[in-house]
């Protein structure tokens, strides 16, 4: 209660001086009223006993400021005072604010939006209840040279029904539905998931109701559960969407119900759910389909889990027949073995790396442009000076002065903050509608709470950092000095610099780490574009891709024939050069299997090396314009026989056969039980995984093919088509390639309409990401660096003119002085370039992950970063340096 | 007034209003001449304090004051104690008197 008084009165103080001094003087008044009616009483005239109480009151002033004096709400109005106080001061200074403020909101700025992007993506725990608990199961296969591995549907089952470690085990794979009946038919993102998926994620349907086991049986009705999007905009959100019927890939099926509008997994934003309809009877060992997710139960840890999957490993090949052609102890000769990651490290990737050293990157930005907004407040300190020892004879505490200065820095560091929060919102509004897509969470980025404590947190921390180096140089001024040197400036002391001078070369020495960092991003781009993708002219092939459902065509071969009847029907289109499809494009990898091959033979059990599968139409290397090495590509009269043919890449050739043109005639299979295929083609190397990763070895299979991996017949129903034309990516062609697709078949829908170029310049997304930031970095840290020298070369010209006069005068010559204050620049830049190199040869090795081809030491970025250092410091300091040897003597003698 | 006067002991004045108020609700004038009376003129109260000391103790919820006419016919700003302020005083004088006890057999003590 009493508290809440205080509070009441000093906000009432504080809203309103003036009634709050009245009731003071009412006070005094009454006080002074009854004492001089007293004193009247005791025989005084009314003037005298007035005069006598106000005699016995004391000044009237003074009771009124010791009245005054009492309460917390003194403090806040001196501090408000001083803060108006110290906002006159800046703004009776508009250019040094501006700059300063400037300066700071770009340093802060650029820290507040790479930190909103780590808080987003490395940071923020992932949107599940109890997320650090859910693990993706992946495998590694030493024995098989496979790092990284997906899981089998055997293994999900001996999972399920074994574990100790977990709460709930589910298997999910990415697919695409096509949808018919509801308007255009449209192919739309699905995933295919266990059961129990959703339990694992601990997320509800929003309506409707979970998967059940029973969803997943065979000779059950088919079951979906929509995305919120999709259920907005195909159904308007009605909520008797329930038990209604929709067609997918020609098959009906039943909605049971609608995800959480929050709902996301994995960033792929998905519009249906199936479950998945495995017979556990059919399962053979090796069913490498899928991806494993699992709930840790309460207290595990990720090595638990770990030991628990390999405890159940050897019970998968007791629980499954192993497929036909491999051997019992295929999982124990692969060396298999688990390799469980938590879901967030397993969707951030590695990612990491790259953000904490574009983190650093704009801390030194930061760091930058404090000591140049300190240098700046240096020199007005100076200016300051005498007012400063004048107030300070006068009697004004150090802390008093001290805590003037470090309020008005304070306030640059909030101003700074604010403008820079601003920055930040535009700059992470840019970098979402740009759509990284290598950027994993980048829906989660905001600027949230957390950003904003952060974006407080280094705004007073830089206002602390820039504002504590005047206030120690300043705040007890030399007294005797400061008001003797006020008559007749003497040249300053080397001390008076020294200070400014170390700042400059900090800046020197960060701006020279951020530019080599950002010449090492250069070179690495540049080896990049360097690499040979296998194929060319890239930006003239339109790709798209088209599937032919089993439920609208059964047989394979009128597959792969309504696929050619496309490919014509695009043929005939304007300015289309050639035309072939391919299962998936380069660089969008496939996936991998082992190739047997009949000399030189593998050793009997053994599981040979895998390769990467890819099938391929007659005529696709032409069109993409590969290299044909040695032999020729597959024709349609051999893809429609089924011949067994297969071209393989220019390495696995290599590997095997030491020559190319070797290769041609030699045979290989998938596995033990299939026939063999001749090799009638061998063609140039193409990466497949990134640009920056080794090209695998490749085989390309023909669209259709006989007794392949263990089944009669196999065929390619899913394939994207490349389109050279030089009309590529023009609308005009998209309508065109439209209408082609469905004067063949009026529902198949066209998806991932792109050109071949954007799936290279996507590979190489995040290293032009990090280049442009480092880059942009680097040109600010250059921009402030020449800055700061500029500054202190021309403010030491301004104190020095009457010297630079002397000089004159006695007969110096004009290039000897301009040389003078260049040499002082180019010492400083020097000593900077040298500790900045030392830090940039320590530091560049954390970014050794992010190059490709160049050594952090990288001597050529090393030389051309500091000389184009030395030079920009080099025309900074002589501009200046110009203006000192236009002075004129008498002008400068007289000037004082 | 036989007793020289003298300005009231440091850190007592609060104690003193207090008490002075303990008996009846007064106006700043008339606390500082009931302390001068009761102590037979030892105590002469600085009236700059005095208000000082009433704003801090009304602050600390020790005191209310009320605009009110006095008996003649003027307008002052009357102090009463509360039930808070009633505690403090209980508190304050038992912590004077311990000691007040403790320097008076200090002095009397023989060597």
């Amino acid at each position: 209660m009493p508290i809440w008084r205080q509070i009441v009165r000093g906000l009432r103080t504080l809203t309103n001086r003036k009634a709050s001094d009245r009731d003071i003087s009412d006070e005094m008044e009454s006080y002074l009223e009854q004492a001089s009616a007293e004193l009247v009483a005791s025989g005084l005239s009314k003037d005298e006993a007035r005069r006598a109480a106000r005699l016995n009151l004391g000044s009237p002033t003074a009771v009124r400021e010791q009245v005054r004096s009492y309460g917390w709400e003194n403090l806040v109005a001196s501090f408000f005072s001083d803060v108006r106080y110290a906002v006159r001061r800046l703004r009776g200074n508009p250019g040094f604010t501006t700059v300063s403020v400037l300066t700071l909101a770009l340093g802060i700025g650029a820290s507040t939006a790479i930190f909103s992007v780590i808080e987003g993506v490395l940071l923020k725990p992932l949107p599940y209840p109890e997320s650090e608990r859910i693990v993706a199961l992946r495998h590694t296969a030493p024995g098989l040279h496979i790092d990284d591995m997906n899981m089998a549907a055997s293994l999900y089952f001996t999972y399920s029904e074994e574990t100790r470690a977990f709460q709930d085990v589910a298997m999910w794979s990415n697919d695409t539905g096509s949808v018919t009946g509801l308007g255009q038919p449209e192919e739309v993102p699905a995933i295919i998931v266990s059961h129990r998926f959703l339990s694992v994620l601990g997320v509800k349907p929003a309506i409707g109701r979970e998967f059940v086991a029973g969803d997943e049986h065979p000779s059950g009705e088919r079951a979906v559960i929509l995305s919120d999007g999709y259920w907005k905009s195909h159904f308007g959100g009605d909520r008797s969407v329930l038990g209604r019927r929709m067609v997918v890939d020609g098959e009906a099926y039943r909605v049971i119900g609608v995800l959480p509008p929050s709902f996301q997994f994995m960033d792929r934003a998905v519009s249906l759910m199936i479950p998945q309809r495995t017979n556990r009877a059919n399962v053979r060992l090796i069913s490498f389909c899928c991806q494993g997710l699992a709930r840790m139960k309460p207290g595990v840890t990720l090595a638990e889990a770990n030991a628990d999957v390999a405890r159940m490993l050897p019970m998968a090949p007791l629980k499954f027949a192993v497929n036909p052609g491999f051997g019992a102890n295929v999982f124990a000769e692969s060396r298999f073995a688990p390799r469980l990651r938590l879901l967030k490290d397993y969707l951030i990737g590695d990612i990491a790396k790259t953000l904490w050293v574009l983190m650093g990157t704009v801390g030194i930005v930061l760091l930058i442009a404090c000591a140049n907004v300190a240098n700046l407040l240096l020199v007005r300190a100076d200016g300051r000076q005498q007012e400063l020892a004048v107030r300070s004879a006068l009697g004004a505490g150090r802390g008093r002065i001290a805590w003037e200065l470090l309020l008005e820095s304070l306030l640059l560091g909030g101003a700074g903050g604010a403008l820079g929060l601003a920055l930040a919102y535009g700059a992470l509004r840019l970098l979402t509608a740009s759509g990284l897509e290598h950027l994993p969470r980048i829906h989660e980025i905001s600027i949230d709470s957390t950003v904003l404590v952060f974006t407080l947190g280094i705004s007073l921390a830089a206002g602390l950092l820039f504002g504590l180096i005047p206030v120690f140089k300043y705040a007890q001024p030399q007294i005797s000095d400061a008001l003797r040197s006020a008559g007749r400036s003497l040249s300053q002391s080397k001390e008076r610099h020294r200070t400014r001078s170390l700042l400059v070369v900090v800046q020197v020495a960060l701006a020279l780490v951020l530019m080599v960092g950002s010449g090492l991003m250069l070179r690495t781009f540049q080896a990049l574009r360097h690499i040979d993708p296998g194929f060319a002219g890239a930006e003239e092939v339109e790709t798209l891709r088209i599937s032919i459902p089993e439920s609208q065509v059964k047989e394979p071969d009128r597959a792969i024939r309504m696929e050619e009847d496309v490919l014509r029907k695009v043929e005939e289109i304007a300015g289309v050069s050639s035309v072939a499809m391919i299962g998936s494009l380069p660089l969008d990898g496939d996936g991998n299997d082992p190739v047997y091959v009949e000399s030189p033979a593998f050793p009997a059990g053994a599981v040979p090396p895998i390769r990467r599968y890819k099938f391929v139409s007659p005529g696709y290397f032409r069109t993409v314009r590969a290299r044909l090495i040695a032999g020729r590509e597959v024709t349609w009269s051999e893809t429609y026989s089924q011949a067994p043919v297969a071209v393989i890449s220019e390495n696995m050739a290599r590997e095997l056969w030491h020559d190319p043109r070797a290769a041609i005639g030699k045979r290989i299979r998938p596995t033990l039980k299939d026939d063999w295929r001749e090799v009638i083609g061998v063609v140039g190397d193409m990466p497949d995984d990134g640009v920056d990763q080794k090209a695998p070895g490749i085989v390309y299979w023909p669209l259709l093919r006989k007794n392949f991996e263990s089944s009669a017949t196999d065929e390619t129903r899913s394939v994207a088509l490349v389109i050279r034309t030089p009309r590529a990516g023009s609308t005009a062609l998209l309508k065109e390639l439209q209408q082609a697709v469905a004067s063949v078949n009026s529902s198949l829908p066209l998806a991932d309409v792109k050109t071949l170029q954007s799936v290279y310049d996507h590979s190489l997304a995040r290293t032009s990401f990090t280049l442009v930031l480092l880059g942009i970095a680097g040109g600010v840290a250059l921009v402030l660096g020449v800055i700061g020298i500029y500054g202190v070369i021309s403010y030491s010209v301004s104190q020095r003119t009457r010297e630079i006069g002397i000089r004159l005068a006695l007969g110096a010559p004009l290039q000897g002085v301009a040389g003078m204050f260049v040499r002082h620049g180019m010492i400083l830049s020097g000593i900077g370039a040298v500790c900045g190199l030392t830090v940039a040869f320590a530091l560049t090795r954390l970014m050794k992950s992010l190059l490709y081809d160049v050594s952090p030491a990288d001597p050529v970025t090393y030389a051309a970063v500091s000389a184009g250092l030395i030079f920009a410091a080099m025309l900074a300091s002589y501009l200046p340096a110009r203006k000192a040897s236009q002075v004129d003597p008498v002008v400068a003698l007289r000037s004082e | 007034m036989d007793e020289p006067t003298t300005d009231v002991i440091q850190g007592t004045l609060d104690m003193l209003i207090l008490k002075t108020l303990s008996l009846e609700p007064l106006h700043g004038f008339g606390i500082a001449r009931r302390i001068e009376q009761i102590s037979r003129g030892v105590f002469k109260v600085n009236p700059g304090s005095l208000l000082t000391a009433l704003q801090r103790l009304e602050r600390s919820g020790w005191l209310d004051a009320e605009w009110r006419q006095t008996e003649n016919s003027r307008r002052a700003r009357i102090y009463t104690l509360t039930r808070a302020g009633k505690k403090q005083l209980e508190n304050e004088t038992a912590d004077w008197s311990r000691r007040a006890s403790a320097i008076a057999r200090l002095l009397k003590a023989e060597g």
